[in-house]
């Protein structure tokens, strides 16, 4: 856990003092990430790095799991933290083992349990031990840098992750990649960790909590979901951009609002049958084809069984698409628009259909909260109204 | 093929005008008279290594560190004025350096080597300087980040990061400073200069040569050997030699 208790800092510049964080007073609770963001110069960093005190802080205390910082003295307190920059900085004159047993040598580990660490951190970020651990980061790629940069960071398994843009300087395909290997990661590492981004996508992506930051203030702190369905202002509203309920859709999984009754029919049934189904269940086009396992096998079009007489099995037309339980809406949204369909079976792991997810779910999902949120504004409350 | 033929014919000139200066050296006699003075030459050229020896470890000694000591955030504000000092001060030239010396110092190989250390000191220092501000500060947030004191920064950080410059520097300075002991037999320490200076004032090209030749050998062989240490040194992710 990490608590900012009015965590304050100053500048003293020629042109006079500048306040680049003011009385920032946020906590994030164990095992979370929570992402930093806000454009450039609005405070994030300076908050993040007077954590690990990179940037001394004028005022305020910073609390980790509880106990108060402010009296550590500042090489124990970072050797506690692990801190991933930018800009990567491995140490070019060192190995790659070497750069990522550097942490746990200066606490004094002994040899064989560092080297063994050392592997078992390259087995996490999925790079060859034998083939990478006495290698020269020159002659590793971007991306594997930065992934030597996370390894070294978790190498003393340090309770709190501090990451100053990690994945910034990384070119956008190897970023998602790289991405989603650290969300793998954390599910299993239960890191605190405070991230900063100035990237709203990737702050939805990688944020299970978002703090939005302006001139040195703390804007909005809430989860990814509610910031986009409830921005505080129009700052806010503006920085997450037009398209926010589109971004909300990486958010929502199919499972949540997948209805489980749906009509099928079986290729012994009729073509009457299928008709019959279709009207009772109100379908407009076409109706879904499961075969003894229950799985999807096709569709049968109203059309075709309006006129035609004769076996499911012998008129169907192969299922469009299929999303599965655990797809975000982004992917079943996309799938309705490439196939020109409103409506899409689900299937859960097993590939037995469980339910479908129709357009009009979707949009009402992601409609309620906006309503909600226009309910709360004709009752006047301080708090939002700005 | 024209291009390879044409170097092909010019090693061939070159070799035949080496062998036809082999004759003539013999004919003429010359290559006795250099062999006369090969005592004098082993004599004055061991005095001439010393006086190299003893100035530039002395200036290695007291340039690093010093480089060192500027290069601390701490001495920030000192620092660049101190090093304009020290950059006025190499535009001095050595044999006024040397003058000076012996003004204060008498003559001999104290005030010889003195003015060599003075001469050789700068070059080291403002190369350890450089190198040293010069490391990426990305890598010095990373190090501080990471938990390490300011000691360990340096050592593990900067210093082999800095490594590649610093004898860059050394390696100017050292030959450099090979190249201006003949000067020290001005005031008195010996040295190849003594061949040569007297060689110029007897107009005995043979004995002047006798000294200038092996001084420009052993102004090669020091800066190979010191471009090989670096090349052993400095640690091979940071070595552009051993990329």
């Amino acid at each position: 856990m990490i608590r900012l208790d009015s965590l304050t800092k100053v500048f003293d510049t020629p042109k006079g003092a500048v306040v680049a964080a003011d009385h920032i007073d946020m906590e994030v609770p164990e095992g979370e990430i929570c992402v930093l963001l806000g454009p450039s110069g609005c405070g994030k960093t300076t908050t993040l790095k007077m954590i690990n005190r990179i940037v001394k802080p004028t005022s305020g205390k910073v609390f980790i799991n509880g106990d108060d910082t402010t009296g550590l003295d500042t090489q124990t307190l970072r050797r506690n933290i692990g801190y991933v920059i930018q800009q990567i900085g491995l140490f070019p004159n060192m190995t790659i083992e070497e750069n990522i047993t550097i942490v746990p040598k200066l606490l004094g580990w002994d040899k064989a349990k560092y080297k063994a660490r050392a592997r078992e951190m390259m087995a996490m970020i999925a790079l060859e031990p034998d083939a990478f651990l006495k290698r020269f980061p020159s002659e590793l790629s971007g991306g594997q840098q930065q992934r030597i940069g996370v390894a070294r960071a978790l190498a003393a398994d340090p309770p709190v992750m501090l990451m100053d843009e990690p994945f910034g300087a990384i070119d956008p395909i190897n970023r998602a990649v790289i991405q989603d290997e650290f969300l793998k990661m954390q599910q299993a590492l239960n890191k605190t960790i405070m991230f900063v981004s100035h990237d709203i996508d990737e702050a939805i992506k990688m944020g299970d909590r978002v703090a939005v930051f302006r001139e040195g203030k703390l804007v909005q702190y809430s989860t990814p979901d509610d910031l986009l369905a409830a921005p505080k202002n129009a700052f806010v509203e503006s920085f997450l951009g037009e398209d926010r309920a589109l971004k909300r859709l990486n958010l929502v999984k199919v499972r949540e609002i997948v209805t489980d009754e749906i009509g099928t029919v079986t290729p012994s049934d009729t073509l009457e049958t299928a008709l019959a189904k279709i009207d009772n269940y109100g379908y407009q086009n076409a109706i879904l084809m499961v075969n003894d396992r229950k799985q999807p096998a096709g569709i049968v079009s109203r059309s075709v069984a309006r006129t035609t007489k004769g076996y499911c099995r012998d008129h169907f037309q192969t299922v469009p698409a299929v999303v599965g339980l655990d797809d975000d809406l982004r992917k079943a949204a996309s799938l309705m628009f490439a196939h020109d369909q409103t409506w899409l079976p689900c299937v859960n792991d097993e590939g037995t259909v469980c339910g479908q997810i129709t357009q009009r779910a979707m949009t009402s999902h992601l409609g309620a909260r906006y309503r909600a949120r226009q309910g709360d504004d004709r009752t006047p409350s301080p708090a939002i109204k700005e | 093929m024209p291009i390879r033929s044409m170097r092909g014919a010019l090693k061939a000139l070159v070799l035949v005008a080496i062998f036809f200066a082999g004759v003539w050296s013999q004919s003429s006699g010359v290559i006795d008279d250099f062999i006369w003075y090969l005592p004098d030459v082993q004599y004055l050229a061991v005095q001439h290594i010393w006086l190299t020896l003893m100035s530039g470890s002395l200036a290695i000694l007291v340039a690093i560190p010093l480089g060192i000591v500027l290069s601390r955030p701490s001495m920030a504000r000192v620092a660049e004025s101190l090093m304009q000092i020290l950059n006025v001060g190499t535009t001095i030239p050595t044999l006024a350096v040397l003058a000076l010396s012996m003004s204060f110092l008498g003559i001999g190989t104290v005030p010889a080597v003195f003015g060599l250390f003075v001469a050789t000191l700068l070059p080291i220092t403002r190369n350890t300087y450089a190198g040293l501000k010069g490391v990426n500060p990305a890598l010095m947030e990373a190090a501080a980040g990471i938990g390490m004191s300011p000691m360990q920064r340096l050592f593990k950080v900067e210093l082999p990061n800095a490594l590649y410059v610093i004898f860059a520097g050394m390696r100017t300075a050292l030959t450099i400073n090979v190249g201006t002991v003949p000067l020290a037999f001005l005031i008195g320490a010996g040295g190849l200069g003594e061949l040569i200076f007297t060689g110029i004032d007897l107009y005995d090209p043979v004995m002047m040569l006798s000294g200038a030749i092996p001084t420009a050998l052993l102004a090669i062989v020091v800066d190979a050997l010191i471009a090989t240490i670096a090349f052993l040194v400095v640690p091979r992710g940071v070595n552009p030699g051993r990329a």
